[in-house]
């Protein structure tokens, strides 16, 4: 047996046809890519390179000729002699339906600042559909049983908002930002992490991201790797001290730096990206595009920072004594 | 990893220990590949595996030549790769012939036919790794150990092809970039033997100064030479001995007794504590400018994101005070001035720029120049027709069992190892509340529970020959009747090393912190 030859990759072309403009593609290739190559931009919410798409957003839908439905870009693969509309009327009325109805039932004001750009882009108007509904108590989301429907008045739009889940020291689940893209539940279980510590629990308006029988965190399986918090697009998911900076409205991107550097806890060589504001560190993520992470850490990379702080029992002190060192540093 | 048809984790939890690499484990798996667990517990890792292979502690070199004999029975060896490609190949295959699978049952506890299996899973492989930790190398024959994997690994041609190797999984981020570096008493930078002549005479004209033309003691001799009363000063950089020390107590001992230590640290430690002089230093991770060398050879860029506290300095700037204290006036050299005389000096690391590690995001060792790319696998030389450079040599190796034999006093086997979210002593992780820890237990199988009439979070008391601690007991049913475990994480409440020996392997040095016999017992009800 000889070394095997490793690189014969087959390069299959087909040849699509976008917004009028011809381009080929390796056999395989989806439309998002093909579009990606032409330059033409495509919105997306729940799609994410490191992750299998599960096209649940549809706000990458675009038109294919002799296609009864619009299709998910994400997903889609290039067919020979394809034809594609990425910015018909149907396919624009589609992305603003999208957004207003995102837009009307969950706080977005944490998203990706894209969203904002498109939502101007295809004039979607979330506030036509009333003021927000009430929010709903701490758990009674989180009760609710598939069938049991209750009746809307028509005079609010229904929304999800309900208490942020703070139960645990590391991370919180605010809910009210979730916009069920599936992305958590992906790093967490089948594209990285292998836990599967949480999935989508309910059907329908009810559908909502739960651990098993609802379970504080601590108590499920989850082993707080926190790479839900790194895909999260809507800051449903957040670092305990950035909700708690941003709660005492002392969180200040613009006194923040990244620093790329290389984890600590073992020789794998995970490169970590330190988000530090007054000399602390506020909040550890992974580049997406790094051979050795693909943005995935664990406990250890992801939270273990605290022995460079200074700080004491972390319980009891940390957010705190980071609250007041940024508090010394920048009074508002 | 991502192209391997089998996998083989010998003495590794990286579920816990390394989990990201394990992500590109389960990846494998899932593409296909069958992923094998030899490990006295079924660990975290082993719950993903197709066969775990329980193998009692201490007994890796008798499985590894069971499987080398069934290998060679049933004419499943890489017979070409053999012949072109190692040494030593006859006395090698004489030597495993008495390692029958029932010989191999009997001394492992593994059944004969999962030996069977593995083997020959192993063996008709296309690609296949062979990985493994601590479970291996922190035995009385570490050495031997390794090379018994190694010897699998040539038997069947598993290695310098892309996707069959041998893994060894670091456990800290710059183990492998110590070695590289010369922390190791036999080496100058880039594994160039101290006691070669020439070698050393290259360094001693850039350096300017006299390099000692003998190799230094490692960490288990140098405690030796404090018994022996040689060594009387210690200079101790990031290392918590006082602590980590196999046989603590007698470490303790010792080096209260020194005349003189200095301890630089980013913590006051234990061993801080006991130093007469303390160098507060900066964390080189997250405070520092510098290189890291991961598992797999790959160099990558440290950078500080923070001020250090107080009055802690990087440990170059440490080091270059010290010199010039000393009488030498080395500057004080910024990280990269540093690192290009190493690339002046070690030709594996010769073609590895600031600018190529920033644009290339690490490269791996050897890149000799600028041009060069770096290498994704090592020993692709052995395939060549002919292999260049030397030959690989098979090693007869011969199982001996755990130095801390089981008798009727100490029937017990106590391992050790890491959890999820804990890091060796603890010094680093202790910082962060995580969810997940209980602290420091006594873990014992759900069977041995019942048996001892012992529950879950009651106190016991584990006594080995060098000493006794009292912890709770917690159950565990990754373990088997008879083996107890604890973790390495916490030695203020579970002061572990109280227990463990200090016999250690005369080739690595390390000591057998994976096998020590205990007594367990019932804690006396009243203490203190």
């Amino acid at each position: 047996m000889d070394q095997p030859d490793t690189a014969k990759v087959a390069t299959e072309m087909v040849q699509v046809t976008i917004d009028g403009a011809s381009v080929a593609v390796q056999k395989g290739a989806t439309l998002l890519e093909a579009c990606q190559q032409m330059g033409t931009e495509i919105p997306t919410l729940c799609y994410l390179e490191t992750l299998t798409p599960v096209n649940v957003c549809r706000v990458c839908v675009v038109e294919v000729e002799r296609n009864r439905t619009l299709v998910p870009a994400c997903s889609r693969m290039a067919e020979d002699g394809m034809v594609v509309s990425t910015d018909s009327e149907r396919v624009r009325h589609s992305r603003k339906m999208v957004l207003e109805f995102l837009g009307s039932s969950v706080d977005l004001s944490l998203a990706e600042d894209e969203v904002g750009d498109w939502m101007e882009r295809y004039g979607a108007d979330p506030a036509r559909y009333g003021p927000v509904s009430a929010p709903a108590a701490a758990g009674e989301r989180d009760a609710r049983k598939p069938g049991h429907h209750h009746h809307v008045n028509g005079e609010t739009a229904e929304g999800v908002h309900q208490p942020t889940k703070v139960d645990n020291t590391l991370y919180i689940r605010d809910y009210s930002r979730c916009i069920l893209c599936y992305k958590c539940v992906e790093a967490c279980g089948i594209d990285a992490q292998g836990t599967y510590a949480i999935a989508v629990a309910g059907r329908g308006f009810d559908a909502r991201i739960s651990t098993e029988m609802d379970l504080p965190l601590g108590d499920g399986a989850c082993v707080f790797c926190g790479n839900c918090i790194g895909v999260c697009p809507t800051g449903a998911l957040m670092f305990r001290s950035e909700w708690e900076l941003r709660r005492a409205d002392l969180w200040d991107p613009q006194a923040q730096s990244v620093t790329r550097t290389v984890c600590s806890y073992c020789g794998v060589g995970c490169n970590l990206e330190l988000h530090t504001q007054d000399n602390r560190i506020v909040k550890v993520t992974s580049p997406q595009d790094h051979e050795v992470t693909s943005g995935h850490l664990c406990i250890k990379g992801r939270f273990g920072y605290d022995y460079v702080q200074n700080l004491g029992d972390v319980e009891q002190n940390s957010i705190d004594e980071v609250l007041q060192a940024a508090r010394r540093r920048s009074p508002k | 990893m991502d192209d391997a048809e089998v996998v083989i984790l010998w003495g590794s939890n990286a579920r816990a220990a390394h989990p990201i690499f394990f992500h590109r484990v389960i990846r494998a798996v899932r593409r296909g590949a069958q992923l094998f667990c030899v490990d006295p517990r079924r660990s975290e890792s082993a719950e993903w595996a197709d066969l775990w292979l329980g193998i009692d502690v201490g007994s890796d070199i008798a499985l590894s030549n069971a499987m080398a004999r069934e290998i060679l029975s049933e004419g499943l060896e890489n017979r070409r790769f053999i012949e072109r490609s190692t040494l030593n190949f006859d006395e090698y295959a004489r030597s495993v012939e008495k390692w029958t699978l029932e010989r191999g049952e009997r001394v492992t506890g593994v059944p004969a036919h999962a030996i069977r299996t593995l083997a020959h899973t192993y063996a008709r492989a296309d690609r296949a790794q062979l990985c493994w930790t601590l479970g291996i190398t922190e035995h009385h024959n570490a050495t031997d150990n390794v090379l018994a994997l190694i010897n699998l690994a040539l038997l069947c041609g598993h290695v310098g092809r892309y996707g069959s190797g041998l893994v060894p999984l670091r456990g800290q981020n710059n183990v492998q970039g110590g070695g590289d570096m010369g922390a190791i008493p036999n080496k100058l930078p880039g594994f160039q033997d101290v006691e070669n002549d020439e070698l050393r005479a290259k360094f001693e004209k850039v350096w300017g100064a006299s390099i000692p033309p003998r190799k230094g003691r490692h960490l288990t001799l140098m405690f030796e030479a404090m018994e022996e009363g040689h060594l009387r000063g210690l200079y101790v950089i990031g290392e918590n001995p006082a602590d980590s020390e196999a046989d603590v107590q007698r470490a303790r001992h010792l080096m209260e007794g020194l005349d003189f230590m200095v301890v630089q640290d980013i913590f006051l430690t234990r061993t801080a504590q006991m130093a007469d002089v303390v160098l507060p230093a900066a964390a080189d991770w997250c405070e520092a400018e510098g290189t890291v060398t991961s598992s797999e050879r790959r160099v990558q860029r440290v950078r500080p994101a923070l001020r250090p506290p107080g009055e802690a300095r990087t440990d170059s700037s440490i080091i270059s005070h010290l010199a010039a204290a000393l009488g030498h006036g080395w500057g004080q050299p910024t990280a990269e001035e540093v690192w290009n005389e190493l690339r002046s000096l070690s030709p594996m690391h010769g073609g590895m720029s600031y600018r190529r590690l920033e644009e290339n995001g690490g490269l791996q060792w050897p890149c000799l120049d600028e041009d060069d790319p770096g290498e994704l696998f090592l020993h692709s030389r052995l395939w060549a027709n002919p292999p260049v450079g030397p030959l690989a040599p098979f090693h007869v190796v011969e199982w001996a069992p755990p130095v801390d034999s089981l008798t009727a006093d100490y029937p017990i086997r106590l391992t050790t190892g890491r959890h999820l979210d804990s890091y060796n002593t603890g010094v680093q992780s202790g910082s962060t509340a995580s969810p997940l820890r209980f602290g420091g237990t006594l873990d014992i199988s759900p069977e041995d529970s019942a048996e001892w009439e012992i529950a879950e979070g009651e106190e016991v008391r584990v006594t080995s020959r060098r000493g006794s601690i009292t912890v709770p007991a917690r159950v565990d049913h990754s373990l088997r009747p008879g083996l107890v475990f604890m973790s390495v994480h916490f030695p203020e409440q579970a002061d572990i090393n109280k227990l463990t020996i200090e016999a250690w392997d005369p080739k690595s040095g390390t000591a057998e912190f994976k096998a020590t016999a205990v007594r367990v017992e019932k804690a006396p009800a009243l203490v203190g």
